[in-house]
């Protein structure tokens, strides 16, 4: 049953609407604001963990030391097949002693030398496992540079800390430091885009060597 | 200021609006995509280098030839090794799924003392030298007046390890050195009393155009299974002819030419009834029979007892079908008749294997191409004897605990079958020390529970196991063994092979856990007893033992995982140092026997009127019953017909089904019982298994291992007892009485 009551108060509230257009807006803008700070801000913040290699390396330091660059110490197997990151069989012929004054040197030594330990390295460029990729059709065949795809890690002093996605698992250079995946350089980015990008340019033949299938067989098996 | 509905909507909408215009959006449905291709519980395969490593697959006999991929220290996938000899770049469905028993959860990965009560699995992980002075001081102990009361159980006794815990046996003062009883014991004797000599028994297969097989699974895992298989292909291929001869439909018989289905135990009468048929059709080859055979007319004489007719009634087998199979077989170029039920891993009725190895000297196809060839062991172990104190002197002189080279049994190295009836009818256990390597007695030996109620009795038990099995379960002590993959092993001739071989099983990859190779255990253990059994091993450890017992083969073992012996077919001249110098149709260590017929049946356990049905087991390639249980992989390929979620199936024809007072479906659930032991089953109706009588498969039923074997099926060796042979005292029970009972669903 309505009264007279009930109408002043079905105005008053209409006046008030007409009288909150403002705050409407002002609210809309709050939301807006908050979001996009989030998104932009906040959101990269807790997606990526960060990770402390086990010890620092200097790759520009080794580079001075060795003949054949990167693939001195990230070479290919007699298979063919690639090596990846050094294994402590190649460090020990000169780290079986502690070289220099640096204290990651110290700790390499005596906690992975002597005993006999791999350094749990983590891989900023691992694709996740249903990627097929060769390093060898791409570094001999198709005579790419690491730098490409890795940028010019060989000339850093130090590593840089590895961000890893809390939902995949994955290093934070697969999607590329941009979070809104925008990139300058070749190697800003490792996702299939980018693999694409350059396979569509150079013509690369457009089925799997091993399956004959073409398109998503190139890569994925 | 007042917030109301209005605002918070337009809150969420300029929210909505804003998110839009981040990256959160894209990137989270990319991260959740990557998520979900890739679940992180997901396992990744290694990367890494890849490489190779020959050995040689110690699981069952047939020691195949293995190659086995590593990506770096993985072992990632195990594959045939070309140019093996019998196996040749194959592998069988066990050998491949071994590498689940190399990463198994149940490899005993330090040594181990028992602290709960036995079997409850409650154990303290001790060091090395605690647990080899822990031995060798109950045994030291053990030594001053009861020597002979320390008992070793191997799987076979081929081998230098096997020959090392004998050797230490022998200088400790103890006889009673065992193995796991198999077809190849009854083989050997066979072939000690019809050709004199001390050899084991193999098979030309590849060369030979008509198998005759008595039961013997040629595709079900029978004698080196990888080669079986080869060779039955190669006889289809040529046109060759198989019988198979079972009384149950298996995959041999399926795929045999023809298959015979005899009564179940009269195996033997249907090849005297063979033997009949081929010499009263004078079908025997002359001039082996002649010339280089004696007893010839004493074994036609007891044949007159075995007319087809005869036979046809034992066996139900149609008198005309007997007679033209004599005729086919003996018309053969080369014919071949082999036993062994199933995958030969029970020793079987002696006068079984002797009635079939006289039908291949029939045709003369003894020592000749396509035929059964006596092969001497490889001989490279000549370590000189040890030298004995008193102690030792007195202990080896000592009656063998299970009677084995007795009075009764003179013939026979090893009676392990007879060993718990010995135990528990003592009043005291014979055994006090029992030391078990490459052996599961506990599940393996028939009549599971009196095995268990024997090992109650024996006051200390050690297992050399690598896996926690059911015998390792029950040990006071593990010393556990490296796994096959990560030791060296020399592999004697793989079983049926008709030429000498040495293999030498290496390393794949370095051990996982603080594990001992046995025979550097058992050199540790014969330092510690000190005095002449420390001097009897005079190697500082297994290795130094195993190069320079092997001598001059070491390096070519080492190259090429194996050394071939120079072995030509040998023939008749001179091959037989029986009494009479002959091959001897009929031995005289049959003798004692003479008021029977002198060969002999094996009549099932169990009286007719409880026990209406006969239960008798089969093998599967699918199903491992030596004493290395299932790895997942395997079990996985077990067909519902076998194994139906726990519950064991068993074959009944439906004839029977129908025949009992209640009707069973097929699939329903029964009670199964023997005198032996009871358990829940369900049934399975077939027209491969003849009315009256029931198959299991045996394989299944471990109490020890992992959730995915463990509870699985019921153990056959827990429903049958053993049966001594007359003559060999080795284990010739074939099956047993049985009945079904309805249970409420
Ligand atoms: S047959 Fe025996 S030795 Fe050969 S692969 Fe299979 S389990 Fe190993």
């Amino acid at each position: 049953m309505s009264t007279s009551d009930d109408l002043k108060t079905k105005k008053d509230s209409v006046e008030a609407g007409d009288g909150s257009g403002g705050f409407i807006i002002l609210f809309f803008i709050i939301g807006l604001v908050a979001s996009l700070i989030s998104g932009w801000l906040l959101f990269p913040k807790l997606l990526y963990s960060e990770k402390k290699q086990p010890i620092d390396f200097n790759h520009a330091l080794h580079m001075e030391l060795v003949d054949e660059g990167c693939e001195s110490c990230h070479f290919f197997r007699e298979d063919g097949t690639y090596a990846g990151v050094p294994k402590l069989a190649q460090c020990i012929d000169c780290h079986e002693e502690v070289q220099g004054e640096s204290p990651d040197e110290a700790t390499f030594v005596e906690e992975y030398v002597t005993k006999g330990r791999e350094v749990p390295w983590l891989i900023y460029s691992q694709q996740p496992d249903c990627v097929f990729f060769s390093h060898v059709a791409h570094v001999k065949g198709a005579g790419m540079d690491c730098a490409t795809c890795h940028g010019p890690i060989g000339e850093s002093t130090s590593l840089k800390v590895y961000e890893e996605n809390r939902i995949t698992g994955y290093s934070r250079d697969i999607w590329g430091k941009n979070i809104s995946g925008i990139k300058k350089h070749t190697w800003d980015r490792m996702k299939m885009d980018d693999c694409a990008e350059c396979h569509v340019k150079n013509g690369v033949n457009q089925s799997s060597v091993q399956t004959g299938k073409g398109a998503c067989f190139v890569c994925h098996k | 200021m007042k917030i109301d509905r209005r605002s918070f909507l337009s809150f969420v909408i300029g929210g909505a609006a804003g998110t839009a215009l981040t990256p959160l959006p894209w990137k989270l449905t990319d991260d959740l995509s990557i998520w979900t291709q890739m679940w992180p519980w997901t396992p990744v395969p290694q990367d890494g280098e890849v490489s190779y490593v020959n050995s040689v697959c110690t699981l069952c006999p047939a020691g195949c030839g293995i190659s086995v991929r590593k990506v770096d220290d993985r072992a990632v996938k195990i594959e045939g090794m070309a140019g093996y000899p019998g196996s040749n770049g194959n592998a069988c469905i066990l050998g491949m799924a071994g590498l689940q028993l190399l990463y198994s959860p149940t490899r005993v990965k330090t040594p181990l003392k028992r602290v709960g009560n036995r079997g409850e699995g409650k154990w303290k992980a001790i060091s090395w030298d605690d647990a080899i002075s822990e031995v060798a001081g109950k045994l030291g102990e053990l030594r001053k007046d009861q020597s002979s009361a320390v008992a070793g159980i191997v799987g076979s006794d081929r081998g230098t390890v096997p020959q090392l815990l004998k050797r230490l046996l022998t200088a400790y003062g103890s006889p009673n050195f065992m193995c796991s009883p198999s077809m190849d014991d009854s083989y050997a004797l066979t072939l000690k009393l019809m050709h004199g000599v001390s050899a084991s028994a193999g098979f030309d297969i590849e060369n030979a155009n008509f198998v005759l097989s008595f039961g013997s699974g040629i595709i079900e895992g029978w004698g080196s299974s990888v080669r079986m298989f080869k060779a039955n292909s190669a006889l289809k291929d040529k046109k060759g002819k198989m019988v198979q001869i079972e009384p149950r439909l298996s995959n041999t018989a399926a795929k045999a030419d023809q298959w015979v289905p005899v009564r179940p135990g009269t195996e033997t009468v249907f090849a005297l009834g063979l033997a009949y048929v081929i010499i009263q059709e004078s079908l025997y080859n002359k001039d082996f029979v002649e010339n280089y055979t004696a007893e010839f007319d004493a074994f036609r004489q007891m044949l007159d007892a075995y007319s087809p007719d005869k036979v046809a009634e034992i066996t139900g087998i149609d008198a005309e079908a007997i007679t033209t199979l004599a005729k086919a077989f003996a018309g053969a170029s080369n014919p071949l008749a082999v036993c062994g039920r199933g995958q030969g891993t029970t020793p079987g009725s002696l006068h079984e294997f002797m009635a079939v190895h006289a039908l291949n000297a029939l045709v003369g196809n003894i020592n000749k191409k396509g035929g059964v060839w006596a092969v001497p062991a490889p001989d490279y172990i000549q370590w000189p004897d040890p030298e004995l104190d008193d102690i030792a002197q007195k202990g080896i002189q000592t009656a063998r605990a299970d009677g084995a080279g007795s009075e009764k049994y003179p013939h026979t190295a090893s009676l392990l079958n007879r060993l718990p009836e010995v135990i528990n009818s003592a009043a005291q256990s014979p055994v006090q020390a029992l030391l078990v390597s490459g052996a599961n007695p506990l599940y393996a030996l028939p009549d599971s529970k009196a095995v268990k109620k024997a090992f109650d009795k024996i006051p200390f038990i050690v297992s050399f196991s690598s896996q926690m099995d059911e015998t390792a379960q029950y040990a006071d002590i593990i010393l556990p063994n490296h796994a096959y993959l990560e030791r060296y092993q020399d592999v004697p001739t793989p079983t049926g092979l008709q030429t000498p071989l040495t293999g030498l099983s290496k390393p794949v990859l370095d051990p996982l856990f603080d594990t001992k190779h046995t025979g550097d255990a058992i050199i540790m253990i014969a330092k510690a007893l000190e005095g002449n059994i420390a001097a009897a091993f005079p190697w500082d450890n297994y290795e130094v033992c195993l190069s320079e017992t092997l001598g001059d083969k070491w390096d070519a073992l080492v190259e090429n995982g194996f050394v071939a012996q120079d072995f030509q077919e040998p023939g008749w001249e001179g091959a037989f140092t029986t009494p009479s110098g002959k091959f001897e149709f009929v031995s005289k260590a049959c003798a004692a026997e003479s008021d029977k017929p002198v060969f002999s049946s094996v009549t099932p356990e169990g009286d007719e009127k409880t026990y209406p049905l006969i239960l008798i087991p089969y093998d599967s390639m699918r199903l491992s019953n030596g004493f290395i249980g299932n790895p997942p992989f395997l079990t996985k390929t077990v067909e519902d017909t076998v194994l139906k979620g726990n519950d064991i199936v068993v074959e009944i024809n439906p004839a029977t089904a129908k025949d009992r007072l209640f009707s069973l479906n097929d699939g329903a659930p029964a009670m199964l019982s023997t005198p032996r032991g009871e358990v829940r089953v369900r049934v399975h109706l077939s027209d491969g298994i003849m009315p009256g009588f029931m198959a299991m498969a045996r394989g299944l039923g471990h109490t020890a291992y992992d959730d995915y074997l463990a509870g699985k099926g019921a153990n056959f060796n827990e429903l049958i007892g053993p049966a001594e042979d007359p003559v060999s005292g080795l284990d010739s029970a074939w099956g047993i009485r049985a009945k079904l009972t309805n249970v409420p669903i």
